[in-house]
């Protein structure tokens, strides 16, 4: 699967990021994890307040970091 | 959690939560006899002004805090987006200053945001009437000049930041400064988001749970750096000591606190300690409000945050609107409070 964490680089994005890679390292899955920046490809996604996590093109969640719980049940 | 659990919670919390704040009075002056100090001489008194003080604020901050909370996961970004783009200026200029409070914003989000909402049709002039309500007009601000100004001070703050908001956003509008957006802000083409699931009223709860914990885990060294200022003027420093040049006679103290505070940047949190000094100096409301506005909604950073979406010349007349704005609202409130 691929997910994207969308952010702009503020300090909840790489939470967001940090806690998606540990998640996928902690539940063996294997994932293509990548980190947007581009604020143009964010709004592709209809995204409008980060962070936001993207699962194969599906937004998840946005505005807000997610439990490692709820990271965990996204991811299998 | 099952529903009525969770009500039954809100409801004990409530109830505690207003036992608690009902008796804070009567809890500081008891903690301050335990101490053995006089309660009239000038360190008893503070003591106890800080003791009653500091709890009461960060009680209030906690409830309101919670109930925005609870509030705003109702309204995603997405949610208001959608809302704004069917209504025309004007009505929409007024809809996105109340929008505004109810929407979860960060100064970080200011530029997706911004182009979000244009792409999908929002009129510009309506932006702006989120883009400038919403810094402004916040919780934490409203639940501090509640706490530390009392109701009056906190509606007039929540009613007059409501109007600059809307009337400055439907000015910028008029002025059809369509091509004054950096151009690549309309070749984005913005999709749709389906996150918007449905929560629970559980989860709404918890919802406003996490702002509490966010947010009030945040700002609350500023409300005790705030109260204990306000604390020592109130026993040290002699009243009066600024109303002869920030008082309601001095025309000018208005401008010159809207253009010391136009280029800082702080949360409401941070500013209240110096509004409350102002005004306990004998600085008028009027000029202690615009001080308060100017460096909530406006600030160098985030003119270097939507210079990304705006060419200078429309970024200078949103600065220079928004700061007249708060300009008349500080002198109308100096003219008619004495």
């Amino acid at each position: 699967m691929v997910l994207e964490v969308l952010g702009t680089g503020c300090t909840k994005c790489k939470l967001l990021h940090e806690a998606v890679l540990k998640a996928v390292t902690e539940s063996g899955v294997t994932a293509d994890v990548r980190k947007i920046e581009d604020i143009s490809v964010i709004l592709e996604r209809g995204v409008m307040s980060t962070p936001a996590l993207v699962k194969d093109g599906k937004v998840l969640i946005a505005g807000k970091v997610p439990s490692p719980k709820e990271i965990m049940a996204w991811l299998v | 959690m099952k529903t009525r659990t969770a009500n039954g919670l809100l409801i004990l919390g409530l109830g505690v939560w207003y036992g608690l704040y009902r008796s804070l009075a009567f809890l500081s002056e008891f903690a301050v006899s335990q101490t053995g100090l006089d309660r009239t001489s000038h360190l008893g008194a503070s003591l106890e002004f800080l003791l009653f003080e500091v709890p009461k604020v960060l009680m209030l901050l906690v409830i309101i805090v919670h109930a925005v909370g609870v509030l705003r996961s109702f309204f995603s970004p997405e949610k208001t987006r959608r809302i704004l783009s069917r209504f025309p200026e004007g009505v929409g200029n007024v809809l996105s200053a109340l929008l505004g409070i109810a929407t979860p914003f960060c100064s970080c989000s200011a530029v997706p945001l911004f182009v979000g909402f244009l792409t999908a049709g929002v009129p510009l002039g309506v932006t702006f009437s989120f883009l400038i309500s919403a810094p402004m007009v916040n919780e934490v601000a409203l639940a501090l000049l509640f706490g530390m100004f009392g109701w009056k001070v906190a509606g007039l703050y929540l009613i007059t930041g409501l109007t600059v908001a809307i009337v400055g956003g439907w000015s910028l509008g008029k002025l059809r400064m369509e091509s004054g957006v950096e151009d690549w802000v309309m070749k984005i083409r913005s999709g749709e988001n389906t996150a918007d699931a449905e929560l629970s009223w559980v989860e709404r709860l918890g919802a406003g749970w996490t702002a509490v914990k966010d947010i009030v885990g945040k700002v609350w060294p500023w409300v005790v750096a705030g109260v204990g200022v306000g604390a020592f003027i109130h026993g040290y420093v002699p009243t009066g000591l600024l109303s002869s040049f920030m008082g309601k006679d001095a025309w000018w103290s208005v401008p010159l606190a809207v253009v010391i505070g136009v280029p800082m940047y702080a949360n409401a949190a941070g500013i209240i300690p110096v509004v409350s000094a102002l005004l306990e100096k004998g600085a008028a409301l009027g000029t202690a409000l615009a001080f308060m506005m100017s460096v909530t909604a406006l600030s160098a950073p985030e003119a270097v945050l939507l210079r990304k979406v705006l060419k200078p010349r429309l970024l200078a007349t949103f600065f220079c609107i928004v700061a007249l704005g708060i300009l008349v609202v500080g002198w109308i409130f100096n003219l008619l409070l004495g």
